[in-house]
Formats: C-alpha cells, structure tokens, sequence
C-alpha cells in the first residue's frame, strides 16, 4: 500500500425485511411447527427448499407435502452438509456437525425458539429417527415476512490523493489537483473525469468561495445530525475548479442563493483529524455576490 | 458481421484502471475517443464502496458524454453485452473492463450474498465450502478421484486445500473490440469471436448435480469448441477446472490454464488472454470461458479464431 494511503476499518449492516410469498409462508411457518414442506411439481418430484413455480409447466406451486427431518447426506465438508431429507428429491444446504458425511443419516436439530426462518433448523446431526409426521395441519397464523440482519466488516482504503488530502485537512489545509491536460484544479483529488488521467501537481485553495447551487433539507431521515430546515450546497472554493458539498449556517435558509460568497467555519484545531469535518459549516462571508459568469461552468 | 478482439491489457495488484485502459487501447492502437461503447462488470459488495463502478468512469474520461453501460457480474458478461451491441450496429468499437479489490472485505463471506436470500444466505455458508461441497460430491460420484486433488498444503474445507484455490489478488482486466472492418484496419490478425454463449444453471444447490456443470456444456456446444488449440478457464478452484475441462468436451491436446482470479475481472482475463494467443500467432483457434455464482452456476465460453 502506498505510504500517503489511509486505512479505516468499515462495517456495514442492514436488516433486509422481505415478504414471503404463499410457498415460502407455508415453508416458514412449518419450519416454526418443526415441520419441513417440500414442492412437488408437476414430475412429481418434491423439492426442498421448495420452489415456487414449477420449472417445467412455470405455473406456480400449490402442493406442498411434508417430508420426514431426517434424511440421508448427499455431501458434507467441515461445518456445512447437502441432506436428501426421507420423501424429497432434491437436497437442503444447513450447517452440520461433527461425523456429518456422505452418506450418513441425519436428523434435524431444531432451535429451541422459533420464529419462522431457516435458521429455526440449527443443522444436522447424525441420527435416524425413521418415518414421515403425516400429513401437515394449515398454521392457523402464517409467517408472511423474515428480517435477514446483514453485517458485511470492511478495510478502507483511500488511493495515495485521496490520503494527502486528508492528511491535509488535519492541518487546516485544504488542497486539491491539477489536471496536467486540462489544467482544472480537482477538490478533492481524482482522476481527471475529462481526460482520464491522474492528476499529479498538488494545488492549496482558499477556505471561502461561492455556492454554485444549493438545496434546503426539510425532510428527516434517519442519522439526521441536524434539524430540518437546513441548506447543503455545492460551495466552489476559490482556485478549484469542482465546488465541494457541505452544510451552509448562519443565515436563514429562504436567504441562500445561488453566487453567495461563503467561508469555512473551522472547529477548533484541536478537534482536527483527517475529515472533512474539521470543518463545521460555511457561512456567509460578507462579500458582495459573484457574478453568474465566474461560475456558470461550474453548474 | 464479425466482432474480434484487437486488445488487452489485465493487472494484477492494483485496481487502477488509467494504465489499464492506456495498456489495452496501445495494444488495439485505438484512441480513447475512438471507442464508441464502454461497459464494465464489478461488484459494491466486493470492494464496500457505493457506486463504485460510477467513480470508475472518471478513469475513462467521460466528458462530453459517452455511452457506457455495467453488469454486476464479471466482466465476461460485459463482454458479451457489447459484443451484442456491435451485432446491432450501435457500435463499431468497444472498451470493456472488469475490476475487483477483494482485499478490503472477507471475499468469502461476502459471497454468501449472491445466494438465495430466503433460504440459503441467512445461514452465511462460506464460498470454500460451498466449493468443497462440490468437490466431494464429484469424489463421490467417481467423477474425480482423491489423487486428482493430492496435495500436501492444509485443509481450507475438506476435500479442498490451499493449493487448490485460485489466489484472489486485486486486479482489472480490459478487452478491446471491433466490428469487421474496423478490426482489419486495426490488427493484422484479430481474434475473431465465432461463437459466444452463456448459460445459468437453478439457483438452488441441491436442485442439480454440482458433479456436472450442465451450463457449461450447453455453452460450450452453443459456441462451438471443435479444434481448440488452448483452452483459458476461469476455474476459481481446481475441481472446478477438472468438471469444466470433462462439462465442455475439450480435448486431451488443449491446455487448461489456472492463474490468479481478481473478482469481476478473472473471466475477462481469461478471454483476453485466450485472444493474445491468436493475435501473437502462436495459436488458430482459441477459447475463454467465465463462470459466475456459486459452484459453477453461470457459464459464459467465448470461442475465438484466427479467420472470422
């Protein structure tokens, strides 16, 4: 990794909410009876996890018949296992324990609570426990959704100009790039999006500039850090040649407009670090407006 | 019409695209503006970035405005996208590229996102030992034998070891093509595409038989492999290059070559590596192949020749 790179760890995570369609309902709820359905299609083959259409005819899948929680182990590495359970034709992928291999038979081990989700099966163990349950009773309440949390754990790395403007930043600097075809100044550094080239020569801009453009925030939304109504606009530093997004304080929100001169608010530097952040907001520098000209390109 | 391919260019270790497209467009001796249709495959999931395929763009220097399109899928299938876009006539050149940092995350669990999200992905089954439930299937069957993956290096998930799993380093890929005419203006021998397929098999793991790679075959037989002198698979394991090698009917005299696979853009690779071989000379009829999804779901073979 270059030197001038900065790394972050990153962890993302969101609670997926799907609804269940008339199969799947009927699978989550039996799971929750500990109960397995499997889909039999129009070849008579019962298939589990079931599918919802049928793959010859594509009609959906009414039938559905309960199969026995055990089966018979079709392939098994460490921790995982493909099991044919006893009346189905095709095999379920769960976790599995110890001495769980081809060709060994399997029972389900259910969990102690169940809510309707696969993971109402814990896995497989070895074990033979001969014969189907009969047939299944219609759950008087089905499971008609599932929340599947996912949590994916990232390293963040920036490229080498994206780490010296950060480095930058923690200093109170602010500092962008010069495309070597075009000469524009990019903040913060990329590729030039014009001529498809790094940009090399590292260029200080001012802390003040003119709003390009703008919008007033009137609507929540969750991790909101401030209270609506409040303006975010695109703020063309001096000497840049690409305006910046960031909050505008200090002045009624009906009162932005488009060529405003605006200036940093910097929060106190011993608060600094590599981020944006260290700047507060912009506000209203004083300044006469710029005229639409100096920043018409910029839109 | 025919569409060939008239350049190359992969790294390895690094997803910046600049010297890639730069490498790729001197091998076809096009300029950047000549190209007409840019279309790439790669994954936010891989690389944990939102929109990264839009900051990609940049590299390509898309002011004024190009025609661009993205897969979430390896670029192979990219691939495919503008080889069908030139057919139409909407294009007469085309740059496609691939790229994968699968260093920032855990590429093995990350994966566990592309399976069925009801009922196999909350259970967060790795991708080694998906692969491995593969593997053993085919042991079993006898369609493999414990000496085909002997091997002294640890277990990773029985009966897959280290040695069997093709490195996943960062990396990036672009293909360069060009309708008929155009393509003999570029090249002196471009590597003509004679048959181009890609098929998918059921989601469902346990739906069909990991020991045969029915996708494969069909893609194989659509895109027509007869006399295929070299054979570049994108086998992330080594099972997987043995199933496909027997899936597809490729003969005793082709060589099948495992190399280092980055996410999204080892599927490229091997078919821009494929049509080196015809555009150095060294070979007449050649064949890329790709695969997607768990235990060789999707299958793409791109079958290349030195006369259209």
């Amino acid at each position: 990794m270059d030197v001038d790179s900065l790394t972050a760890p990153m962890t993302i995570s969101f609670d997926y909410t799907r609804s269940l369609g008339p199969v799947l309902s009927r699978f989550m709820s039996g799971l929750r009876a500990r109960r397995v359905l499997g889909a039999r299609t129009s070849d008579g083959r019962v298939h589990v996890p079931p599918l919802e259409y049928d793959p010859v005819t594509h009609e959906p899948v009414t039938d559905l018949v309960e199969v026995a929680p055990v089966g018979t182990v079709v392939s098994g590495t460490t921790g995982w296992a493909l099991v044919r359970l006893d009346g189905a034709d095709t095999a379920l992928l769960h976790r599995a324990a110890a001495g769980v291999s081809t060709g060994v038979r399997v029972r389900i081990r259910w969990a102690a609570v169940r809510r309707g989700h696969i993971t109402d099966i814990e896995g497989f163990e070895p074990g033979d426990v001969s014969g189907t349950s009969g047939v299944p009773q219609a759950p008087s309440e089905d499971v008609t959704g599932i929340v599947t949390p996912i949590t994916l754990e990232y390293t963040h790395t920036t490229s080498p100009g994206e780490g010296r403007y950060l480095r930058a930043l923690q200093e109170g600097r602010i500092t962008g790039r010069r495309c070597p075809v075009c000469r524009k100044v990019y903040v913060p550094p990329r590729i030039c999006p014009v001529d498809g080239v790094h940009t090399e020569e590292i260029v200080e801009v001012a802390d003040h500039g003119t709003i390009t453009t703008f919008c007033v925030v009137n609507v929540p939304f969750a991790g909101q850090r401030l209270t609506p109504p409040y303006v975010v606009a695109q703020v063309l530093l001096d000497g840049a040649d690409i305006p910046i997004p960031h909050l505008v304080t200090g002045i009624d929100a009906a009162e932005v407009r488009m060529g405003m001169r605006v200036a940093a608010s910097w929060r106190d530097p011993a608060e600094w670090s590599t981020t944006p952040e260290n700047i507060a907001h912009f506000e209203p520098s004083g300044e006469p407006d710029a005229p639409y000209e100096t920043y018409a390109e910029h839109l | 019409m025919s569409v060939a391919v008239v350049g190359f260019a992969q790294s390895i270790g690094s997803v910046d695209l600049v010297p890639v497209f730069q490498r790729a467009l001197a091998n076809a001796g096009l300029e950047r503006r000549e190209v007409d249709f840019w279309c790439s495959g790669s994954s936010d999931y891989v690389v944990g970035r939102a929109f990264s395929f839009v900051s990609a763009v940049d590299a390509i220097g898309a002011s004024p405005p190009i025609c661009e399109s993205h897969v979430e899928m390896d670029a192979a299938w990219a691939l495919y996208e503008a080889y069908v876009k030139i057919l139409a006539g909407e294009a007469e050149t085309a740059l496609v590229y691939g790229f994968g940092a699968a260093s920032a995350g855990d590429i093995r669990r990350i994966l566990a996102l592309q399976l069925d999200p009801y009922t196999v992905a909350p259970l967060w089954p790795d991708a080694v030992s998906i692969a491995a439930l593969q593997a053993r299937a085919a042991i079993d069957a006898g369609v493999l034998s414990d000496v085909d993956l002997s091997d002294e290096s640890d277990w990773v998930a029985p009966p897959i070891r280290v040695n069997h799993c093709a490195p996943v380093p960062d990396g990036a890929a672009a293909v360069v093509l060009a309708a008929t005419e155009r393509a003999r203006q570029l090249r002196e021998r471009p590597a003509w595409i004679t048959g181009f397929a890609h098929r998918i098999d059921p989601q469902g793991l346990g739906e069909r038989d990991l020991t045969t790679v029915p996708s494969a075959t069909a893609a194989a037989a659509e895109a027509d492999v007869a006399g295929v002198e070299v054979a570049e698979l994108h086998a992330p394991y080594l099972h997987q290059g043995l199933l496909l090698r027997r899936a597809m009917g490729l003969g005793a005299k082709t060589r099948v070559t495992r190399r280092p696979a980055p996410m999204f853009a080892a599927g490229l690779a091997r078919i821009g590596t494929a049509a080196e071989e015809i555009l150095t000379g060294r070979s007449t009829v050649t064949l890329g192949h790709a695969t997607s999804g768990p235990a060789l779901q999707q299958n793409l073979v791109c079958v290349m020749r030195a006369e259209p």
